[in-house]
């Protein structure tokens, strides 16, 4: 039943993603909503995210925290590799399984970036990439709950990789949650570095960031090198 | 002989000028980078967190190789032409205080990131140019971080800054486009006089 229910919205989503547009331009019909849910993640960020991620930063050694980062990057490395075959590009394909091969046996389960010392290259791809590469178009600007901003086509692409993410998945022995909440975490304190950043260059945070990662996600759909914008 | 001596300096001061010109857009932004990494090892005050310093070295060795006319123009869209003159030399002083900030901001945290150059793709006769560059902060994922730029009297200047994707003045666009909608060209002055004292 519930596996329904997440199909049935799954499928929503994307039938507004067809109808949503392909441009680079922002598409935010949904803005009053997104604006509520943004203060509202703001004011749970500023007050209970940022400082729990700061606190992480402070007292987890570096060591361990790399650790903790590469754990989940080899997980997420299993997802590039999975889409980089969905959207047939080989080399990328090889590259980014090669890695999980390497880093699961001779890094420790993923504790090591051993790949990266060998240079083999992260291609970090994600479904909400793979289906723009299929021609699907944004859709709609959202701002999700709790995981801040997206648009109906990676937000479909959530939905997607949420069916099959080990992260997700009950074993007898670690509780879900909290490998949830250890990666959500881990993203954070990621993401320190770059608050201020924003904080001081942006006239209107919303907007800012909703340009940004409009730009960001269109990017990365085209691997870096996107069709001129004609509306300039 | 004094004749002799300013014939030497004018001469010296037009082969300056000369190689100056013709420095190629990308080896403009290495001697760039290099000087101002440079400094920021040596400085002991800035690394300790002193922001005028740093604010002093981004206007300094930075600044001067941008065209903020032109990327404010760029960020104004159709609203430019809506600006009188003197309120476009105020959009551009207040855009340029704005961006030093951030990119004061931005390389305070610097740790010994590396920088790669991309070939560059350049006809001779060309007068606006991408140079592409991927920055690798230790430990961290390559980022591309390109810059737009046109060639003018005084050599190459830049008038955009694509880090990963995200264009600086395209994500301005959106931004002063609503705040002019609200309050127009004399709302978005003051919007960034109050943002550049906060």
């Amino acid at each position: 039943m519930k596996r329904n229910l997440v199909l049935g919205a799954a499928a929503t989503l994307l039938t507004l993603g067809v109808i949503g547009t392909a441009g680079a331009q922002v598409y935010d019909p949904l803005e009053p909503m997104n604006r509520v849910i943004f203060n509202v993640n703001d004011m749970l960020d500023r007050n209970v995210v940022r400082p729990v991620a700061q606190a992480y930063v402070s007292v987890v050694p570096r060591l361990v925290r790399t650790g903790v980062s590469n754990v989940f990057g080899n997980v997420s490395d299993a997802f590039s590799a999975i889409n980089n075959l969905l959207q047939g590009k080989k080399e990328p394909f090889g590259s980014d399984l090669g890695r999980v091969l390497v880093n699961s046996t001779f890094g420790l389960g993923g504790i090591f970036d051993i790949a990266a010392e060998a240079n083999i290259e992260k291609y970090n791809e994600d479904f909400g990439q793979t289906l723009g590469w299929w021609g699907l178009g944004a859709g709609p600007y959202l701002v999700l709950p709790i995981l801040g901003r997206s648009n109906v086509r990676d937000a479909t692409g959530l939905v997607a990789h949420g069916l099959i993410d080990p992260v997700y998945q009950v074993t007898p022995t670690v509780n879900e949650y909290e490998l949830v909440v250890l990666r959500a975490l881990d993203t954070r304190a990621g993401l320190l570095g770059t608050d201020d950043l924003v904080q001081g260059a942006a006239l209107d945070k919303y907007t800012f960031i909703r340009s940004a990662y409009t730009q960001r996600r269109r990017s990365l759909v085209y691997d870096g090198k996107p069709p001129k914008d004609d509306d300039n | 002989m004094k004749r002799f001596l300013s014939w030497m300096l004018l001469t010296a001061g037009l082969t300056a000028f000369a190689v100056h010109a013709q420095e190629a857009p990308d080896a403009l932004i290495k001697r760039v980078a290099s000087d101002v990494v440079a400094t920021l090892k040596a400085d002991k005050e800035i690394q300790g967190g002193n922001k005028k310093k740093l604010y002093d070295l981004v206007d300094g060795k930075i600044a001067g190789n941008f065209t903020f006319m032109r990327m404010t123009a760029l960020a104004m869209g159709r609203n430019w032409s809506k600006a009188t003159p003197a309120q476009q030399k105020a959009l551009s002083d207040e855009f340029k205080t704005l961006l030093i900030r951030t990119y004061s901001g931005a390389l305070s945290n610097y740790q010994n990131d590396v920088m790669d150059f991309k070939p560059l793709r350049m006809q001779p006769a060309d007068t606006d140019v991408t140079v592409r560059t991927t920055v690798t902060a230790p430990g961290g994922q390559p980022i591309g971080i390109d810059y737009s730029m046109e060639k003018s009297d005084s050599g190459w200047k830049a008038y955009d800054v694509i880090v990963g994707g995200v264009s600086l003045v395209t994500n301005y666009r959106d931004e002063f486009n609503n705040v002019i909608r609200d309050s127009g060209v004399d709302g978005l002055i003051k919007t960034l006089v109050a943002k550049n004292k906060s």
